[in-house]
């Protein structure tokens, strides 16, 4: 079923492109619904500031363990913090995290990948040490760096990049061995057309789409593993109001005070599931055979 | 095929390299004296060479890496630097609940997904399917901690049903077994069971629109026997290839859970290892999970040839 609408979508597609938003919506309407969820999470960490928000470090130890109410929306913490404030300011530590990682990464795993891609000699000897740090559980190769390095959001933000570097590499390079045996690069390469040229124009511009798709998954996996990492201890330094920092203070409360981990998780959940769904959405609106098939 | 197994067998020691050599690098490529930073901030310069000499950190890095390695391969993984005893024993004290919880998992993952996903691909574009796929979209969204601290909220807290942390082996008693272990492997098993549920449906969407399926359909063989026998047997190898490339969330998962959960595993070993910076056990754990990794995976590619006789290699 699935299989003969999505052909019929790919096959309509140019003229139904012209009938505006409405239509656009219709045929895509994960990505309409994780843009617009994950837009809300950007603006309500841009304007934290002004959304009846405290300071969100500001102690106030008589005010202790409040529970959500009027005053508090989502109650205050064990030390008098408002947790309505630190959640709000938290979503400015994820979506850094989670944006920067993924633009980090691709980068890198774009470079490597279209070298790999073209250099045998480079491809043997890079590709087998992305096997092995494939082989090495994501977390567990930031745990290892975050461990030697001083909590930092910069060394999070390199310590998950490092570790998502690997997947991205392999997809560019997998994109890139595929396009080479096309005939439209023989037909360049036969036409005259320079090395540095065919690269540019024919191949970059292909990698593009998978990548931007893999981007967004990158972005919610960097997200999860900067939460799970601060809250083992290893992530953004305790003084910053990272979401998982905030779990990781209520983990010792959660039977007095469970709003103080659901509320931030919840958020978290939100946020990932938005990404997830703009991730999914890019992926049947870029590549109609990919989409088939998940 | 023999040639195959054994070119698949030899195929794990330059991964298995390359990952003992990250591991042995980690120590070097961080900025700074490494031994200054595992001492701590309150160390003092005396602690500081002691820590240097104990590790073997004033030889040249090639004799450092050669007795490293030739002590691994001995199964000796180093000395803990905060309880001074062998890493290997620390470790193997605490393997047993972190493999119970991933074994669980992985049983009740692979026997709660494929259904779901054979009945997905069945009945494509039913209300079944949509709430197979809304299920997987969500198990990849929730992470593990998040969902562990509502199932602990729901069914320890609000029902008070089931015990909110701790862990007993099954030796002692099969209910305290299953109360202990139900909640953790619910949170672990999410993301593992999306994942494998999704991949069952992809593959079994393109097996059965291919025409040997019209086929069976077409004489007049039972629905059960055409998506079993004739359908998912042959969508079984991308499945089981998303079953070993899972388990790496399952390791990803396990520390979390562990901690959430309160279970002396691995996990705990890992989070207690990272707030002491006893170096020697996070290289030890990371060596252990990415060979238990790198195994798993050899099994599913050897499988191969088990479950598709067409294959050779």
């Amino acid at each position: 079923m699935t299989v003969v609408s999505t052909d019929l979508a790919a096959l309509a597609a140019p003229s139904v492109r012209g009938r505006g938003a409405w239509a656009y919506i219709r045929r895509h309407p994960t990505i309409v619904i994780g843009g617009t969820l994950l837009g809300l999470m950007a603006l309500m960490a841009i304007f934290a500031p002004y959304l009846g928000t405290v300071d969100p470090q500001a102690l106030s130890p008589i005010r202790r363990l409040r529970w959500p109410s009027a005053q508090y929306w989502f109650g205050t913490d064990m030390l008098g913090r408002d947790v309505y404030s630190r959640t709000i300011y938290g979503a400015r530590i994820s979506l850094t995290v989670g944006i920067s990682v993924a633009l980090l990464a691709s980068s890198v795993g774009l470079v490597i990948g279209l070298i790999t891609g073209f250099s045998r000699w480079t491809d043997a000897i890079v590709m087998r040490i992305m096997d092995g740090l494939m082989s090495i559980p994501a977390i567990l190769i930031a745990i290892a760096l975050m461990a030697l390095t001083r909590a930092s959001l910069e060394n999070v933000i390199f310590a998950i990049t490092v570790a998502d570097v690997p997947r991205v590499t392999r997809l560019v390079r997998g994109v890139v061995l595929t396009l080479r045996e096309l005939p439209f690069v023989e037909a360049a390469h036969a036409s005259g057309t320079g090395f540095v040229r065919i690269l540019w124009r024919h191949i970059l511009p292909n990698t593009l789409p998978p990548l931007l798709v893999q981007g967004t998954f990158v972005a919610a996996s960097a997200m999860i593993v900067e939460a799970i990492l601060s809250f083992l201890g290893a992530g953004t330094p305790p003084n910053i109001p990272s979401w998982g920092n905030i779990m990781a203070e209520g983990r010792s409360l959660f039977q007095v005070a469970y709003y103080i981990v659901l509320i931030p998780g919840a958020l978290l959940s939100i946020t990932v599931l938005a990404i997830n769904l703009l991730g999914d959405g890019l992926r049947d609106a870029l590549d109609p055979r990919l989409a088939r098939r998940m | 095929m023999f040639a195959y197994i054994v070119r698949r067998i030899l195929a794990t020691i330059p991964v298995m390299i390359v990952v003992a050599l990250f591991v042995f690098s980690l120590l070097h490529l961080s900025p700074g004296d490494p031994a200054a930073i595992i001492a701590g901030d309150t160390a003092t310069a005396d602690d500081i060479a002691r820590i240097r000499e104990k590790l073997g950190l004033d030889q040249p890095l090639y004799i450092q890496f050669g007795t490293w390695v030739w002590a691994l391969l001995h199964g000796d993984l180093g000395i803990s630097i905060f309880t001074n005893l062998p890493v290997s024993k620390l470790i193997a004290q605490r393997i047993e609940p972190t493999l119970t919880l991933t074994i669980s998992t992985l049983i009740l993952s692979v026997v709660a997904a494929i259904p779901m996903g054979v009945l997905a691909a069945w009945k494509a574009g039913s209300w079944i399917d949509r709430v197979v796929m809304v299920f997987a979209v969500l198990g990849f969204s929730v992470p593990v901690f998040v969902l562990a601290y509502l199932l602990i909220y729901v069914f320890a807290i609000s029902a008070d049903l089931l015990p909110v942390q701790g862990f007993v082996t099954i030796g002692g008693g099969l209910w305290p077994f299953l109360s202990h272990i139900v909640m953790p492997t619910l949170a672990l098993g999410m993301v593992f069971t999306a994942l494998i549920a999704r991949m069952t449906r992809a593959s079994m969407l393109d097996v059965l629109a291919q025409d040997y399926i019209r086929t069976a359909q077409a004489k007049g063989l039972a629905n059960d026997k055409v998506l079993i026998r004739h359908a998912l047997k042959n969508a079984a190898v991308p499945i089981a290839t998303i079953i070993g490339i899972g388990v790496a969330s399952l390791i990803s998962g396990v520390v979390v859970t562990e901690t959430v959960f309160a279970i002396p595993g691995l996990g705990r070993l890992t989070v207690d290892a990272i707030l002491r910076r006893d170096y020697p056990i996070i290289q030890g754990i990371i060596l252990v999970f990415s060979a238990a990794y790198v195994l798993v995976n050899l099994i599913v590619d050897l499988s191969y040839t088990f479950l598709d006789p067409r294959i050779r290699y």
